[in-house]
């Protein structure tokens, strides 16, 4: 389920980005020092272990996603919901980092894919109802299983969704959707048995560290308003400040928006998103040659849409090929002359 | 196992490339992470079908790569271990999208394959960057700046505490299925079950030496503050890298040079 950074646009990396951060900011301040104090080695394994079962994964072609055991929804269980959070984040991060597996801008989607629902949604509202304060076998074995499923598919939801809003890859929302779904019911049931056989014998061994999950924060709650609001700014911010690096083709959500709502459903309901959309548009427009008005042509004649995009800019070019080339070699170029100097100074410098 | 631990000795030989000595090496690693992340902003803000704007962008990658004296064999290597998942996203683009954008004597190339060809590059500039940054920092150095930047404190010790933990889960777990190849002769196939049990000794047995580790760790004051042997301040030569990257990818991104280095060109020819 780890996105690439070749497939996120920078404003959806940027507002995932933001709301990943600001849920492990709140997070963080809603773990009591002491609490943390104790659960730092249970994290610690907790997170190489989930470390370890994602590293066992595949290719979903076409994509760009990989399908392995979320685990989000063990570590919300054993940890508590909010050191749960911090040590998917954290898994995240080191596989971006060493693996190159999963983007670094991409890790605010990644993050809030396998991260966000587990620990936030399904887990407070479904796996803590459902389990109870007696837990019995049977009943983790449920909520695991129905926890397990649900948080894989709208991982795998989440995953279309910020694919499509970015605009790269040109799969259709139907056949994406087909595409991830019953791959990931079936990584659901693993996970879910999965997670019901650890809980319930972590749960026999060792009851304590599962009391240990529940030691977190319940009184003195910091109020959410602060992260809502600051959210709610960076997005506005995002939206404005990001979209003047967007070319002058309407890619991104606008692109995807045309493209999905063209195939996927007639004249009537796509000409009421694009009035609004244009509308919106019109109000924010910075780059002056966005030629909106070309890629709604292009929506009423679906066979045109291909002349009315505006000419493909340096890449199609002939002058775009050989300029292309001739930087390609003078940065191959540079790099060796650099290490050739570096080799005449060594003898020098041992 | 093979997979998991060859992914340990992975986590290791960027460690060792870190702890070299090199121009970059010495750079503020804040510096460093702010230059990354304006690079990874600038690669991704480029249009789909956009290839030649790109390629300007490899000096960076060449230029950190040789400065930091980074083995060209190691990152391919890399790379290539992440590469199916940015090919496969963009295999089908060509598929996909077959109107023809660009006529190139009788050759008509569809927008799918510019797109194709885009995601590849995006892939190979985003993918260095994040792999040289580790090679030529070094990862507790990353979390410090993390760290610095304004991250929570939980997480940065969280970080630190997943690397050191991943080896301690390693150990254990190589230790685990020694012991069980040794009593079971290596015969027949090991159930289901018996794995079941195995996973769930091993989270038993790596979380009580985690404790013994973090009580040792504590009482040798550590508190969660990353704490690396090169003790950097921010200088000038920080601020003028920062200044520098981000001067450079204003220009690629704002002044193509690739259509006018291009054109001149084809102009001197003419």
């Amino acid at each position: 389920m780890h996105m690439a950074d070749a497939l996120v646009s920078p404003s959806v990396g940027a507002t995932m980005w933001a709301a990943s951060m600001g849920l492990a900011a709140y997070s963080a301040r809603r773990i009591e020092p002491e609490v943390a104090e104790r659960k730092v080695p249970l994290m610690g394994v907790m997170g190489a272990f989930v470390f370890a079962a994602q590293m066992i994964n595949f290719t979903i072609p076409v994509t760009g996603s990989s399908g392995h055991l979320g685990g989000g929804l063990i570590l919300a269980i054993l940890l508590g919901p909010h050191a749960g959070f911090l040590v998917m984040f954290s898994i995240l991060a080191v596989q971006a980092l060493f693996f190159a597996d999963g983007g670094l801008l991409a890790l605010g989607c990644n993050v809030f894919n396998l991260g966000f629902w587990p620990c936030f949604v399904i887990y407070p509202l479904l796996f803590k109802p459902l389990v109870g304060r007696q837990p019995s076998r049977s009943r983790i074995l449920a909520g695991s299983m129905l926890g397990g499923v649900l948080c894989l598919q709208l991982g795998a939801f989440g995953v279309v969704l910020e694919t499509l809003t970015s605009g790269i890859s040109e799969l259709p929302f139907g056949t994406f959707v087909l595409l991830m779904q019953p791959i990931h019911l079936a990584i659901g049931i693993v996970e879910g048995a999965v997670t019901a056989a650890l809980v319930s014998f972590v749960w026999q061994a060792r009851p304590e560290v599962i009391d240990l999950a529940a030691g977190e924060r319940t009184g003195s709650m910091p109020s959410l308003k602060p992260v809502l609001v600051t959210l709610g700014i960076v997005a506005a911010l995002t939206g404005g400040v990001l979209s003047w690096f967007a070319s002058a083709h309407p890619d991104g959500l606008e692109w995807s928006m045309f493209r999905t709502s063209g195939s996927e459903e007639l004249a009537a309901p796509a000409d009421g998103v694009h009035a609004s959309l244009a509308g919106i548009q019109e109000r924010t427009a910075i780059l002056p040659d966005y030629d909106f008005a070309a890629a709604e042509d292009a929506q009423a004649t679906p066979a045109e849409e291909g002349a009315a995009w505006p000419a493909v800019r340096a890449g199609t070019s002939l002058s775009g090929i050989v300029g292309g080339s001739l930087v390609l070699l003078l940065a191959g170029l540079i790099g060796m002359s650099l290490r050739l100097l570096q080799r005449s100074r060594q003898p020098a410098t041992p | 196992m093979t997979r998991i631990e060859a992914g340990i000795g992975d986590l290791d030989t960027l460690d060792r490339l870190a702890a070299q000595d090199s121009p970059i090496h010495r750079l503020d690693p804040r510096a460093k992470v702010i230059a990354t992340a304006l690079f990874l902003l600038t690669v991704v803000s480029f249009s789909k079908y956009d290839i030649a704007g790109l390629t300007p962008l490899f000096l960076y990658p060449a230029v950190l790569l040789t400065v930091g004296l980074v083995p060209v064999r190691v990152l391919l290597r890399y790379l290539l271990i992440a590469c199916p998942f940015a090919l496969l996203v963009g295999v089908f683009n060509p598929l996909l999208d077959r109107e023809i954008v660009v006529r190139w004597g009788g050759l008509g190339i569809s927008g799918g394959w510019l797109s194709f060809g885009s995601i590849v590059l995006r892939f190979l500039l985003t993918a260095s960057a994040v792999l040289l940054l580790l090679a030529c920092t070094g990862y507790v150095a990353v979390c410090a700046a993390l760290g610095r930047l304004g991250a929570p404190h939980l997480l940065t010790m969280q970080f630190l505490m997943l690397y050191r933990f991943i080896f301690i889960l390693t150990d254990e777990g190589s230790r685990m299925v020694r012991a069980h190849g040794l009593r079971s002769f290596g015969a027949g196939r090991t159930t289901i079950r018996v794995w079941g049990s195995l996973a769930g000794h091993l989270l038993l047995r790596a979380y009580d030496r985690g404790l013994r580790v973090h009580a040792a760790m504590l009482a040798r004051g550590f508190d969660g503050t990353p704490r690396t042997l090169r003790v950097s301040r921010w200088s000038l030569t920080d601020t003028a890298f920062v200044l520098g990257c981000g001067l450079f990818l204003a220009l690629v991104r704002f002044g193509d040079p690739v259509d006018r280095l291009g054109s001149w060109c084809v102009g001197v020819f003419r």
